[in-house]
């Protein structure tokens, strides 16, 4: 079943493998899923190298991963990626929640504009995961991609790894300063190391088909309670490229997986939400029990966990893939500063300290409505109901409907790379939020992006409203930072980087004022920010939110 | 009656926190003793309200947005 027809990467037999001793490795990257991937490329775009090995030569069997949140998607145009997978994937911002057979309400995830990113899109895994390949291809020199080469061993070493890989030629080891290990929900290096990955498993099944199919639903999530076609169960509907729909149906804790992903008891499950008269044909289905599990730390010693490998959840919510992301956009530029010396390898704990803070949250949104759609109890239920019961009539009884509550990037405010305000009262993004996007004009007088400006490294978004303004911004570009500069309107003298915030969108977003000045994380993070400038001020917040105030910590 | 019921999301986004802890709280309890849980909460809520009109009032929609049998 299926149109789409996933590449074979070609496997070529290593060195090691025939015997020579493989040259030692500044990263290794097990896995080549998402996270993976993207992990090479965020390294090289960090100008590090890595190998990154994957026990198959082909994308995600299966569309698994649909739906990519807007901090995802900026996450992938900071890599590279992002307009082929717009280019390809549904865009939706709305979903609707029914019961039985009328809509409860519904909830717009993006009401303002002024993004480059929408709320979501809807794209297939193997989409992904081929784009992303094809995007680690154009770094020949930093990127080499190892198919058919499965991790069987792990050894920590002091200051590194080595690992063992088996291959169609037969094993090999190799050594490697950090391991990266994305190899998924089921992580070999994470049984390898006897690491626990404890958590709660879900008794309920689930059934998640793709169909293909010509059907005039909306391009929106469209989610039941007790619906006339799936009595007393939930369903949820997605679309995606190629007139592909996800459905998801809940089974019950007593469903036989193996009896219900059999056709002849999936097609009356589809036939009844897409009518009669609409043709449709089975891509892929599977039926699943859902666990919410993490390890407790994601660093041990050199070996880093990022991705499905360090944390699962269940899939209301598309916490999972998008989360992964997330952990990469935050691991790899510290890496890359650890590893290129600039940084000690203290920086690392705090991906550790940033993202179990995101995975908890992740975790307990999908678990919170993993637990609403499946009450375990009479009296959970009677709650549960009562809430849909009042949801039509009372705006706190939608509040508390929970069909999915959908990914969103975590706050890391107040950990430790963060400096806290010094002034109050001020709208716009805090310390450890995500800088917000914005529609600027560039300094050839194009339209532009703000966050395509941000990123890669450490920046100083300075607002300035006058030449004397810039120049003492300018004269802040002395320490290890690039600085943005943002004005209101076109400054008289020549001021040739100047952004110009025409729409005065960014400045009502950050809550700018002239003088005004953020400092932002490569990861697009603000890591700190300043009503006017303050030189040490800056340069302190600068070395706490790069790794590079050690004596200042312990000093402290 | 001078109050209104205010049916607008009062939760300050901590809804499924609220959600969350009342569901715990009934962990371990037989149908009787949740029963009497709900009794007492529904008390002290109502009290709390300051404002018996709106306690009368969402007492009222209580009744009303139940399934078909209960509906008075
Ligand atoms: C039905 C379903 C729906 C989902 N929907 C969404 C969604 O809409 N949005 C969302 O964000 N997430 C969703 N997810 C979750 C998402 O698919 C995962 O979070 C994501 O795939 C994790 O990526 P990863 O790279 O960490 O792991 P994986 O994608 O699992 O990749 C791991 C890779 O490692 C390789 N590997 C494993 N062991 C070894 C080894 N020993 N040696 C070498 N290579 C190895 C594997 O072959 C694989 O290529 C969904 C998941 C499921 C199952």
């Amino acid at each position: 079943m299926g149109t789409y027809v996933p590449p074979r990467f070609a496997y070529r037999p290593a060195a090691e493998s025939r015997g020579h001793t493989g040259q030692r490795r500044p990263v290794a990257i097990v896995g080549a899923g998402p996270v993976g991937l993207s992990a090479a490329i965020d390294l090289a775009l960090h100008g590090v190298p890595s190998l990154v090995l994957d026990d198959n030569d082909t994308v995600s069997a299966g569309s698994r991963a649909i739906c990519w949140a807007q901090r995802t998607l900026e996450i992938f145009d900071r890599l590279g990626v992002a307009d082929r997978m717009m280019a390809k994937g549904v865009t939706w911002q709305r979903g609707r929640v029914h019961r039985r057979d009328a809509e409860i309400y519904s909830f717009d995830l993006l009401p303002e504009g002024g993004h480059r990113m929408p709320a979501f899109i809807n794209l297939q895994q193997y989409y992904v995961e081929e784009y992303l390949v094809e995007r680690a291809l154009q770094f020949p020199e930093l990127i080499e991609l190892r198919w058919k080469n499965k991790v069987v061993g792990v050894a920590p070493r002091q200051l590194g790894a080595e690992l063992t890989v088996d291959t169609p030629d037969g094993a090999y080891t190799i050594e490697a300063d950090w391991v990266i290990a994305a190899d998924g929900a089921n992580s070999s290096v994470r049984r390898m190391l006897g690491l626990p990955f404890r958590g709660q498993d879900f008794d309920e099944r689930f059934l998640i088909a793709d169909v293909r199919m010509d059907a005039a639903f909306p391009n929106e999530r469209l989610f039941w309670f007790e619906p006339a076609f799936h009595a007393g169960q939930s369903a949820l509907l997605h679309k995606q490229p190629d007139n592909v729909y996800r459905l998801d149906f809940q089974l019950g804790p007593d469903a036989d997986p193996a009896l219900e992903r059999q056709p002849d008891r999936v097609m009356p499950r589809v036939r009844a939400v897409v009518g009669e008269s609409t043709p449709f044909e089975l891509e892929w289905c599977s039926v699943y029990a859902f666990r919410c599990a993490r390890l407790e730390h994601f660093v041990h010693g050199r070996v880093v966990f990022a991705g499905d490998s360090a944390h699962v959840v269940s899939p209301f919510g598309a916490r999972g893939g998008n989360g992964g992301i997330q952990d990469v956009d935050n691991l790899c530029w510290k890496l890359a500063r650890v590893v290129g010396g600039r940084a000690s390898e203290a920086l690392i704990g705090s991906y550790d300290e940033e993202r179990g803070r995101a995975a908890d949250e992740n975790i307990l949104n999908s678990a919170r409505t993993t637990n609403f759609m499946t009450p375990k109890t009479r009296t959970e239920r009677l709650f549960r109901d009562s809430v849909l019961d009042l949801a039509p009539h009372a705006g706190f009884g939608r509040a508390l409907v929970n069909a999915g509550r959908l990914s969103r990037p975590c706050l890391l405010s107040g950990l430790r790379l963060q400096t806290e305000d010094a002034d109050s009262g001020w709208a716009g993004p805090v310390p450890g939020a995500p800088a917000p996007d914005a529609p600027v004009t560039d300094a050839d007088g194009q339209p532009s992006w703000l966050l395509n400006h941000l990123g890669g490294a450490f920046a100083l978004l300075c607002f300035v409203s006058d030449e004397a303004e810039l120049a003492d911004c300018a004269a802040l570009k002395a320490s290890a930072v690039s600085v943005v500069a943002i004005a209101s309107r076109a400054l008289s003298r020549a001021a040739p980087d100047v952004l110009i915030d025409h729409a005065g969108i960014a400045h009502a977003r950050y809550g700018a004022e002239p003088g005004t000045v953020y400092l932002i994380r490569p990861d697009q993070h603000v890591a700190a920010r300043f009503r006017r400038f303050d030189p040490d001020a800056i340069e302190h917040a600068l070395l706490r939110a790069s790794g590079a105030d050690q004596s200042i910590r312990s000093a402290a | 009656m001078t109050s209104r019921l205010d049916v607008s999301d009062g939760f300050l986004g901590r809804g499924d926190d609220v959600y969350e802890a009342l569901i715990r709280a009934h962990e371990g309890l037989t149908d009787d003793e949740s029963a009497a849980l709900n009794a007492r909460l529904v008390l002290i809520l109502a009290n709390q309200v300051r404002d018996p009109g709106a306690v009368i009032e969402a007492i009222r929609l209580a009744r009303e947005t139940g399934p078909p049998s209960e509906k008075a």
